[in-house]
């Protein structure tokens, strides 16, 4: 085979790779080039980190993402709107279930069905995205634990996730890719005595909560580790379109649940956390990393009214059928449409083109939020120690599987 | 502010031919701008009092079809104190050569947040935005040839004279 020819070679297009091999091989003399995976356990899956270091300190960081691309998009533009669903799940798999929340949600709006929607419905979503971003923000402490150097922390996280995987496996039928929301309903109803299973567990949950605060919230090395390390001023964190807990680490109180109130969350009673810099600095790793704590409780109390409804007046009924307002065939009119939602890391929102012709979109563009959560972590690795970085880097709390899609 | 009350706005500021038509019959209502004013419509849109959107959610370039060879890029912006949403929309011709790609005017220099945005929108459907810091392929190996959510695009079968299968 003879080498494939590159048709763009030295034109304006090629310029900025050039440049960048250019600045790669300048660093090589001076400084030292330092590879951050792309595998390297405190990237959390394929992410490579190019490190431009002088000594210790970090002058540069240059991501290279891509490595996880599953063409998502490409997918979506050929298959139709309900078979994708599998493929969101796919995206952030830690909190499937809120990606095809929003993705549900975007194609009921645009057909037109998101008030014909039950309540029943409607709150088994509520509650099972909100089971799943308190076994993303587990996932998101534990593994952060172990970055840090704490392994205890990472046992707890996975033991109390565990339940939640059992629990969603039981109405699902899948331990973490669930396809369980599906455009006008739901897969099935939630299986007799779910309501009581979930309720036991967060009352074994909660106690478990506090032990976890006060092995690592309040720990002194963990604070140590993460108090003034990798601030992120909330101007740069907007201009940066970080969102999510990382957005509320840095002060700002923005939350689409309340901001856009959809589903049933206008119905739902809960606080919005943020960062106050108790420990050091607004914005900084311990504010981010604290936010996911408070915001599992407020989770914990958007299950409980949830419960509290499910249990008492949308009960259970023989005749209730989560299926009935599926739509036979998904074809919105021709328009485009943007729905964004609360993912469990920020901002996920889903860009549709229509046709109004066909079952299939003829463009769809996924705003994940750890894309561009990520994207402000060569801003605030600047000059910082090679250790710190890391603990920069799991404050994000990114999942690449939506970084790359 | 209301969508009409932004229109007359960026009217009042920049003339009319800043706002080339508009789109009402969608659920939301977007503006289509003179591609050539894009960046200096949004630092506006940014930095005034009355609008404030300094939060870009999305940006999306698009392949309209090969019918009618048209590229666009879709901006959707978010003002955090008014708590409001708004689309612009920008697009051109292209005849698909690769050695000509659609241009338009970058706004990293606005929101940082572009960045990649831009650099995905360049790597997967083949547009190049003028002064952007680092356009280089994002997703996608540097060497990759084509763009692949164009909609004329082949799917490669050798990558390196590697069978893909």
């Amino acid at each position: 085979m003879t080498e494939p020819s590159n048709p763009l070679k030295g034109m304006k297009y090629d310029i900025a790779l050039e440049q960048y091999n250019k600045k790669i091989a300048d660093a090589a003399t001076q400084d030292m080039v330092l590879n951050m995976g792309p595998q390297h356990p405190s990237t959390h899956g394929v992410l490579r980190l190019e490190l431009i270091t002088d000594g210790e300190i970090v002058k540069e960081v240059i991501p290279h993402i891509g490595y996880l691309h599953r063409c998502f998009e490409k997918h979506a533009e050929s298959l139709t709107y309900q078979q994708t669903i599998p493929f969101t799940d796919r995206m952030d798999y830690l909190a499937s279930m809120n990606n095809s929340h929003v993705w549900a949600m975007g194609v009921e709006r645009m057909m037109g069905i998101d008030k014909d929607i039950s309540k029943r419905v409607e709150y088994i979503r509520v509650l099972v995205c909100e089971l799943n971003r308190i076994g993303s923000h587990l996932i998101a402490i534990g593994t952060y634990g172990i970055d840090i150097g704490a392994f205890t922390p990472f046992l707890w996280c996975f033991r109390d996730r565990e339940h939640i995987m059992g629990m969603l496996e039981w109405a699902s039928g899948s331990r973490m890719l669930y396809n369980y929301i599906w455009i006008g309903g739901l897969f099935y109803d939630l299986p007799v005595g779910f309501e009581e299973r979930c309720r036991d567990f967060v009352e074994y949950f909660k106690p478990k909560m506090v032990e976890l605060n006060r092995l690592l919230t309040d720990n002194q090395i963990f604070i140590s580790r993460t108090a003034n390390v990798g601030v992120l001023p909330m101007d740069v964190a907007i201009n940066y379109g970080v969102s999510g807990p990382m957005l509320r680490g840095s002060g700002l109180k923005w939350d689409l649940r309340r901001i856009d109130g959809y589903s049933v969350y206008p119905e739902l009673d809960f606080d919005i956390p943020v960062g106050k810099g108790e420990m050091g600095t607004v914005g900084d790793c311990w504010d981010r990393y604290k936010v996911r704590v408070d915001e599992i409780e407020q989770s914990l109390k958007i299950v409980e009214q949830c419960l509290d409804r499910l249990q008492n007046e949308l009960k259970r009924t023989p005749d209730f059928d989560p299926r009935a307002k599926l739509p036979r065939k998904i074809i919105p009119k021709a328009q485009d449409y943007y729905v964004r939602g609360e993912g469990a890391k920020g901002e996920l929102g889903f860009y549709f083109v229509a046709d109004g012709k066909s079952e299939i979109p003829i463009r769809v563009k996924s705003r994940g939020p750890s894309f561009t959560n990520l994207s402000v972590l060569p801003a605030i690795a600047k000059g910082v120690m090679i250790a710190d970085l890391i603990a920069i880097v799991g404050s994000i709390d990114f999942v690449l599987g939506e970084v790359d899609r | 502010m209301s969508f009409e009350e932004i229109k007359l706005l960026l009217v009042e500021r920049f003339g009319d031919e800043v706002i080339v038509g508009e789109e009402t019959s969608g659920l939301q209502p977007a503006l289509i701008i003179d591609p050539e004013h894009i960046d200096k419509v949004c630092l506006e849109l940014r930095d005034n009092p009355k609008t404030y959107f300094e939060f870009l959610s999305c940006l999306s370039g698009v392949d309209y079809g090969t019918e009618s060879n048209r590229f666009g890029v879709v901006y959707h912006l978010a003002s955090i104190p008014y708590q409001t949403q708004l689309t612009l929309k920008i697009s051109k011709t292209n005849n698909r050569d690769a050695n000509d790609l659609p241009a338009f005017p970058s706004i990293t220099k606005v929101y940082l947040s572009a960045d990649w945005h831009e650099r995905e929108a360049f790597d997967m459907i083949g547009i190049f935005f003028e002064g952007h810091p680092d356009l280089r392929r994002i997703l996608l190996p540097d060497d990759w040839e084509g763009y692949p959510l164009r909609k004329d695009y082949k799917t490669a079968e050798y990558y390196k004279g590697i069978k893909i299968d």
